[in-house]
């Protein structure tokens, strides 16, 4: 029944399996090589799926990035990849911006989360972000949970299954961006705490299955545990 | 360390002095992920040798001169503990230390798919807590299971061990008191699932004979090693059981 299995550095995966980031496997004599821990799932199609990843930056991307430092005409974004990307003024006020008559920390400082979109990266240069398009900018409320990358899709689920029961189960608003980094808005300040606790418990059981059900399961006891409507 | 005058290595009955037959490991034990703040980590011990990796990484180097256009560096950084020896060790950096931190990394350097992350900076950190013996090969089998925990792309996993000369025999992983007696001293690392040796080097003088077989035994001994290393591996995802 089992057709989950781990596969560790160096195993042999069947050569029909679907790789979805070619960064995790690699070819060898024409056979392809896990490279990192993951799970290959072998109930359709074979899939290999990385259990911890690195984020990379690709264009188009929309994530969630922490203001690291602040420039004379730019801001620094820590956005849990080894690259620090970019976000220039102009871009952020949508005008011309005068180093000599402004301030940028009086529009974004260190600590700020931003929602924003990757524009360009090449490997050459560090990913450059925008935040001119609907819906991206400064983040002013809720609560930023930071959980691995390689786990986003769990939490996301087939078709955003996971990410609806979710959000009828607690009422929140809940944006979950590629690079690990989840945005969550509650109504009801109490049901915050149980939507991290079941994030959390996504994120320690992805390799497993029927997890919908059980996280389900598991937001209903604390509901009625902390007495929450 | 050192030569010690009438230490008997091989007894009687052909076996070793801890009970060992000669091409027997010590009893080996593996965990994955014992520390919280690394991205990856591991706890290796063959007998009484114990040795801690943690991995950090890919990140952006922290001295930015050291980054490469097309690859990631990887920096490795191997020390002894002062309470790892019978004597105390200096905990600054000795000059064997230095060197074996420059074998190690060369071992991984070669499995490490750096190409994948340009311009950023792996950083492993090695501590001996309890030297007995073969150190670098403990030191470079915990550093590949810590670099597959932290999830960075390797070819395979690496294990080491080393096989020595005592008495006139050949010996597989030898120990602190093997290493100081004996005639030969032969550490081995590689990669059984690619058929990589990583590293390979010899001190001693061994016939080219004993070579071979001292190298076969390695490889041999290296098998295993990768096999519980990847048990260990799978180990971390199997605790997490639903009741």
């Amino acid at each position: 029944m089992d057709k989950r299995r781990i596969v560790v550095p160096g195993e042999r995966l069947p050569p029909e399996t679907i790789v979805r980031d070619p960064n995790y496997v690699y070819e060898y004599n024409g056979e392809k090589i896990a490279a990192v821990v993951g799970l290959l799932d072998e109930r359709e199609k074979p899939v290999f799926l990385p259990l911890q990843t690195v984020y990379v930056p690709r264009p188009g991307d929309v994530i969630i990035g922490l203001v690291s430092s602040v420039a004379i005409m730019n801001w620094y974004v820590d956005i849990n990849s080894p690259y620090v990307a970019v976000l220039t003024a102009q871009d952020f006020l949508g005008r011309p911006f005068n180093p000599q008559q402004d301030e940028l920390s009086r529009y974004l400082q260190v600590g700020d989360y931003i929602k924003a979109k990757v524009v360009s990266f090449d490997r050459a240069r560090n990913p450059l972000l925008t935040v001119r398009e609907e819906g991206l900018g400064k983040i002013n409320t809720g609560k930023i949970i930071e959980i691995q990358p390689a786990k986003i899709p769990r939490v996301v689920g087939k078709k955003g299954s996971m990410l609806e029961m979710l959000k009828s189960q607690t009422g929140c608003e809940i944006f979950a961006a590629v690079n690990g980094r989840i945005h969550i808005q509650c109504k009801n300040p109490e049901m915050e705490p149980i939507l991290v606790l079941a994030i959390k418990m996504i994120e320690e059981q992805a390799h497993l299955t029927g997890l919908t059900d059980r996280v389900k399961k598991y937001i209903e006891e604390l509901k009625v545990v902390r007495g929450v409507e | 360390m050192g030569k010690q005058p009438g230490v008997k290595l091989i007894r009687e009955d052909g076996l070793r002095h801890d009970g060992r037959k000669p091409d027997e490991m010590r009893p080996i034990k593996m965990d994955v992920g014992v520390l919280n703040n690394s991205d990856g980590s591991a706890l290796v011990e063959f007998g009484r040798t114990r040795v801690v990796a943690a991995v950090y990484g890919p990140k952006e180097p922290i001295q930015r001169f050291v980054l490469l256009p097309d690859r990631a560096v990887l920096r490795v950084r191997y020390h002894m503990a002062p309470f790892s020896t019978t004597d105390r060790k200096s905990p600054a950096p000795s000059r064997r230390e230095v060197e074996l931190s420059k074998v190690i990394r060369e071992a991984l350097e070669s499995i490490v798919l750096t190409e994948k992350f340009p311009r950023t900076s792996i950083d492993i950190f090695i501590e001996v807590l309890q030297a007995d013996g073969g150190t670098r090969t403990a030191a470079i089998t915990a550093a590949s299971l810590a670099l597959a925990d932290a999830g960075i792309p390797m070819k395979a996993l690496v294990g080491g061990v080393a096989v020595g000369k005592v008495e006139g025999i050949l010996v597989l992983d030898v120990d602190e008191l093997e290493d100081g007696n004996g005639e030969a001293d032969m550490p081995v690392a590689a990669a059984p699932d690619i058929g990589e040796i990583t590293l390979f080097q010899l001190n001693g003088v061994l016939s080219r004979e004993e070579l071979e077989q001292a190298l076969e035994m390695a490889l041999k001994g290296i098998e295993k090693i990768v096999e519980l290393e990847k048990d260990a591996l799978k180990r971390k995802y199997e605790r997490i059981e639903v009741e």
